[in-house]
């Protein structure tokens, strides 16, 4: 990276989010960041850091700990023709906005007849490896992912978690962004992007001819380290980064599969009626006549995620869990 | 009906008082009381609204009973008179958050019966284009958020209405519309703080009609004085007869003005009664015929005409002639409503989200 | 007059039974009074009257069951509202309330299936899907032999299966490489596309990828066909097998029924129009009344007649295979409603929706095949029914008639009968009353 000369700049995933916060709170006066312990705290996990000093309480608006309020709010000053960014301090917490995400924001536009679009967005935290236990690790993005009416978007480098904010709030509807907790120290170069960020296609984030590694948010990097391993011992995988869980990029799936003929899926989130089992039902519809051996799933252990390190591990898809997976579809 | 006792929180002004006598905002809708030459006049309006109401629900339930209309169909007979009474103190400027028993919001708000019928029907010119039914009326036009049928879920949605009006500095009022069973969900709690806290222009319209669906007042809450319960959150909040059109006009405006001149949300407790069932039909399993009965002297329609009588105004021909013309609307909805064109199997994905108009994946 | 009908109270009520009248005749009642308590499946309501007026006629007695709009008593309405005329008024006159609604037996629950315990216990152990099998046993029940042959028949083809991936499947069809003859490699010894490049190399590794059409698998949806085509073939050989047919064969003027038809169609909207096929069903199921011998089942050496003449109309399956469900009652219907009713059936029948007791109940079988343009059809009997009616083509024919020739329309009648429970000459007086009953089609 960084070898073709291009401007660039050493940052992490979280600076690069408050960066694209900034960017939208100063160029948009309709856009304000409202959710628990966003202002004075900076945030949860130290996304909004500095920036109640830079726009004022008015703008960064702490809120009481009362997400369905909170996010009920933001729906309707959506409503009002405000650009509300809504955060929630993890997916966990978001099951008590969830009457608002789904009876509200993703039912309005179409249950009015079309006359009230919800351009919200709303972040939060998701995913597990910090040790936090069974209320604050959980991967519910898939069932998100599940509702119509709402985008769901889950940026899993540094480019997408600076670029992909404004478009989000350029969106008429609901969007939906799901940060991995594991990701906000990842740290690298950030290059302006070749060309507009989209919120519709999947990325390629590593060509490859002999299987597809299919994935998103958090388990990306692993998905690159199985790459490294496979391709040192002559396996050269091809790692599709979803990027965003609706609408499911089916064509990029469908493309890599007939490339490669061999997929694993891997999610975060327990493989039982997962966003993984839906990409593999994506393969069977879309690619059946193309596949050369059973797609292959890596998900979390079907288990509230556990505490202790060893056991959390055990529980999450590794690194090594890929490699065998991969191995058992090419072998 | 007992008045709440003022809270004891910094800005507590429970106690029922006029507004106070702050500067008037200039650019604030105004919306003034008939005065006397006219009290005649406007009140033979609110007999119009109230009738346009009860009529037009009469209509819903003879046509479910033919099947013309289907769903869940929630009647507001007996309870016009909240509608009607607070929709005086509201301009067009205004919005209103409303719940699934909400023709008669629909109706007072001036959405035309025909739009509703046709949503009743399920037909492309419903004012949801069929997508809603009785439950889900929506008119962005005229500021109506619609009817959630989502118990208290419409009170976060009205916060977000205000607080939106009170960053960009618009003297703009939202009113919601709930029950005395969203005021045992958290949302309202959460929604009562979260609009004191921030002193945003919302009107908590709180319609006590005394039973969660098919759950007593008494056998869902601890303390059932509700306005006492909402002035604990620092707003000024009290109960009103919402059996007495009138009364409930003169304290939404009081509320109303309240609230335009900044002093954040105001609660009122319309303490009403709903002649029929819960939903289109339920047995009544859960309260007596007498109590009913009770109720229905003091019908607001009949109440108003009592008034009217009263005051030597023309009852009699303001009836003839009101339901000569809502009859003559009704009839006309109906006729409509059976013309108007459904809406094609094509258009199905439609609205999902703003760009679609075929199959999202 | 106004009606007061048994009102719909909710999406999933059809029907709804009168529990109680809360007026009498010649009382007063108001729009809106409760009028009536009525059952429905979930509680029971008071229900309101939409007229003013004095009530009449009560229709329903409390306790009876009766689909929603029917009738339950008159409104006479009274001068009130400014003479505002009753919408009812312009109804037409009122019609009698239609037969009660008895509470269908449970087993009859569409996607019910007749099948013993030990059947459902070998189905499962066989994998056979018992819906997809046609019974042979009394009223459509399913017997030990049909899962048999069903499973014989599924076995049958999972043997034939070979295991491959869908792209290696794919590669074999595009070269023309039989798979049977490719050694797997994959796991379980799937064969993989690789093991089909060795068997077969194709034009150049790197050459162009055609996408061409999907070879089917081999494991299509007609196999619901092929073992409703197994369940005919089992019910079929039983039946000429234990059933002695015999075959009798009459050709019928159709010139009375014809010209009848054509006079009613004429001074008929288009929707009420009647075809043939109707007349020949209604003489056919009023025949069968006439001669009760041959409407009913032989079973365990005797013969029992059915209990109303339910009329199986064999009906073609546009993928192969056919049914017979009932028209039942048909002798009672008027030609309108046998019309509708075959024409439900048909439609139902083609899109598998029949009910169990259509699929279970006929006691006696017509097959019409003259719209395929067949003259005289001899068919076997459908067990344990003991006979069998068949119409060819309605076509023109010289005849004589009182001495003089003419051109008639004239159709073929057979009857294929159980000779075990009745005579010839019990067959033959069914097709003379099916003949009488043509010749005077105004009494159908």
């Amino acid at each position: 990276m960084g070898a073709d000369g291009t401007e660039k700049s050493k940052t992490t995933y979280r600076e690069a989010m408050r960066e694209a916060i900034r960017e939208a709170l100063r160029s948009d006066d309709r856009v304000f960041l409202m959710g628990e312990d966003v202002g004075r705290y900076g945030g949860c996990f130290g996304v909004s850091l500095g920036l109640l000093e830079e726009f004022g309480p008015e703008r960064i608006r702490d809120t009481p700990l009362s997400e369905s309020t909170f996010v009920g709010a933001g729906i309707g000053a959506a409503l009002a023709g405000m650009r509300p960014i809504v955060e929630i301090m993890t997916v966990n917490f978001s099951l008590l906005a969830l009457d608002q995400i789904l009876n509200n924001a993703a039912t309005l536009l179409h249950m009015s007849g079309g006359q009230l679009p919800v351009p919200i967005v709303i972040r939060m935290t998701t995913g597990a490896g910090r040790q936090l236990a069974a209320q604050h690790s959980h991967s519910l993005e898939g069932w998100y992912a599940h509702i119509p009416g709402i985008r769901v978007l889950a940026p899993a480098t540094i480019e997408d978690a600076r670029h992909m904010l404004a478009p989000a709030l350029a969106d008429p509807d609901p969007v939906l962004i799901f940060e991995h907790g594991s990701l906000y120290n990842l740290s690298g170069e950030l290059r302006p992007p070749t060309r507009p960020v989209d919120l519709d296609h999947a990325a390629i984030r590593r060509p490859g001819t002999d299987i597809s590694l299919i994935t998103y948010g958090g388990s990306l990097p692993k998905a690159l380290a199985a790459a490294d391993e496979l391709a040192a011992e002559g396996v050269e995988a091809e790692v599709i980064d979803l990027r965003a869980l609706r609408p499911l990029d089916d064509a990029a799936i469908a493309a890599s599969v007939t490339r490669t003929h061999r997929a694993v899926v891997i999610d975060e989130a327990w493989r039982t009626g997962s966003l993984a089992a839906e990409v593999c039902a994506r393969i069977a519809e879309r690619s059946f006549y193309e596949l050369d051996a059973p797609v292959e799933r890596v998900c979390s252990a079907e288990v509230p995620i556990p505490y202790a390190r060893r056991l959390e591990e055990a529980a999450l898809p590794q690194t090594a869990d890929i490699v065998a997976a991969a191995h058992r579809a090419v072998d | 009906m007992s008045l709440a006792r003022p809270a004891r929180t910094r800005k507590a002004t429970a106690a029922p008082k006029p507004a106070k006598k702050t500067a008037r905002n200039r650019q604030g809708p105004r919306t003034a009381p008939p005065a006397d030459r006219s009290a005649a006049q406007h009140r033979a309006n609110l007999l119009e609204s109230l009738l346009r109401i009860r009529r037009f629900e009469e209509r819903c339930v003879e046509l479910y009973s033919a099947a013309k209309i289907r769903g869940f169909v929630h009647l507001y007979i007996g309870e016009e008179a909240v509608a009607v009474g607070i929709n005086q103190a509201l301009t067009s400027e205004d919005a209103v958050v409303s719940t699934y028993r909400e023709h008669g919001h629909a109706l007072a708000r001036g959405i035309a019966a025909e739009a509703v019928m046709a949503e009743m029907y399920g037909k492309a010119t419903g004012c949801s284009g069929g997508r809603g039914g009785s439950m889900h009326l929506f008119d962005a036009s005229r500021r109506f958020y619609g009817g959630s049928a989502i118990v208290a879920g419409g009170l976060p949605l009205a916060a977000g209405l205000a607080l939106a009006d009170r960053m960009r500095g618009q003297n703009r009022v939202t009113c919601c519309f709930f029950g005395d069973g969203a005021f045992a969900e958290g949302e309202f709690h959460e929604t009562a703080n979260l609009a004191a806290l921030w002193n945003l222009p919302l009107l908590l319209a709180c319609e006590n009609n005394l039973y969660a669906m098919g759950t007593a007042l008494t056998r869902e809450h601890a303390q059932t004085d509700l306005a006492m319960r909402a002035a604990s959150y620092g707003m000024p909040a009290w109960a009103v007869d919402g059996m007495d059109v009138e009364a409930v006009e003169q304290a939404s405006r009081r509320a109303v003005e309240g609230i335009r001149t900044g002093t954040g949300p105001h609660f009122l407790e319309l303490r009403t009664y709903r002649f029929r069932a819960h939903s289109m039909y339920d047995p009544d399993r859960y309260r007596g015929k007498a109590e009913i009965e009770q109720w229905k002297d003091r019908d607001p329609v009949n109440r108003l005409m009592e008034r009217m009588r009263e005051n030597g105004e023309p009852v009699d021909e303001e009836l003839a002639r009101i339901e000569q013309k809502i009859t003559e609307e009704i009839d006309h909805a109906v006729e409509a409503a059976e013309k108007a064109p459904e809406e094609p199997v094509e258009n199905l994905l439609r609205h999902v989200t703003s760009a679609s108009t075929g199959p999202v994946s | 007059m106004a009606e007061f009908t048994m009102p719909s109270l909710g999406a999933d009520m059809d029907k709804g039974t009168l529990q109680e009248w809360l007026v009498q005749p010649g009382e007063l009642v108001r729009k809106g009074d409760p009028v009536a308590v009525i059952e429905t499946a979930k509680s029971s309501i008071e229900v309101e009257c939409f007229a003013t007026g004095r009530m009449g006629e009560l229709l329903i007695e409390p306790g009876t069951t009766v689909p929603v709009g029917t009738p339950l008593a008159l409104i006479e309405p009274a001068a009130e509202g400014a003479g505002k005329p009753e919408k009812a008024e312009e109804k037409p006159p009122v019609r009698p309330a239609p037969a009660p609604v008895s509470a269908p037996p449970a087993a009859q629950d569409r996607g019910h299936v007749e099948a013993g315990p030990l059947v459902r216990h070998l189905a499962e152990r066989t994998g056979v899907d018992l819906a997809a099998v046609q019974g042979s046993g009394h009223g459509g029940r399913l017997t030990r032999t049909d899962v048999e042959q069903a499973a014989a028949a599924t076995t049958a083809a999972g043997q034939a299966r070979v295991r491959a991936t869908p792209l290696a499947r794919r590669l074999a069809a595009e070269r023309g490489v039989d798979l049977a003859a490719v050694t797997g490699t994959g796991r379980d010894s799937a064969i993989r596309a690789a093991d089909v490049r060795k068997a077969a190399p194709g034009p150049t590794a790197a050459g162009p990828r055609h996408l061409t059409v999907p070879v089917r698998p081999s494991h299509p949806p007609e196999d619901r066909t092929a073992a409703r085509r197994q369940a005919i073939a089992g019910l079929m050989t039983r039946a000429n097998r234990d059933i002695p047919h015999y075959y009798l064969s009459t050709t019928i003027d159709m010139a009375p029924a014809m010209g009848w038809l054509h006079e009613h169609n004429r001074r008929s909207p288009v929707a009420e129009r009647i075809l043939p096929a109707a007349l020949l069903l209604k003489a056919a199921a009023l025949a069968a009344r006439e001669v009760p011998e041959l409407n009913g089942f032989w079973t365990d050496d005797h013969y029992t007649a059915g209990e109303g003449v339910h009329l199986g109309v064999a009906v073609s399956l546009r993928r192969g295979g056919l049914v017979a469900p009932a028209l039942h009652d048909a002798d009672t219907l008027e030609l309108r409603q046998l019309m509708n009713g075959l024409k439900d059936l048909v439609a139902r029948a083609r899109t598998g929706r029949l009910r169990s007791s259509e699929v279970s109940d006929p006691t006696i079988t017509v097959t019409n095949l003259g719209d395929q343009g067949v003259e005289t059809v001899f068919g076997v009997i459908y067990p344990p029914q003991v006979a069998l009616v068949g119409f060819g083509r309605i076509v023109d024919r010289p005849c004589a008639v009182d001495g003089l020739l003419g051109v008639r329309p004239v159709v073929t009648a057979t009857l294929s009968a159980d000779h075990r429970a009745t005579d010839g000459a019990v067959g033959a007086h069914y097709l003379t009353a099916v003949d009488h009953l043509l010749h005077t089609p105004e009494q159908l």
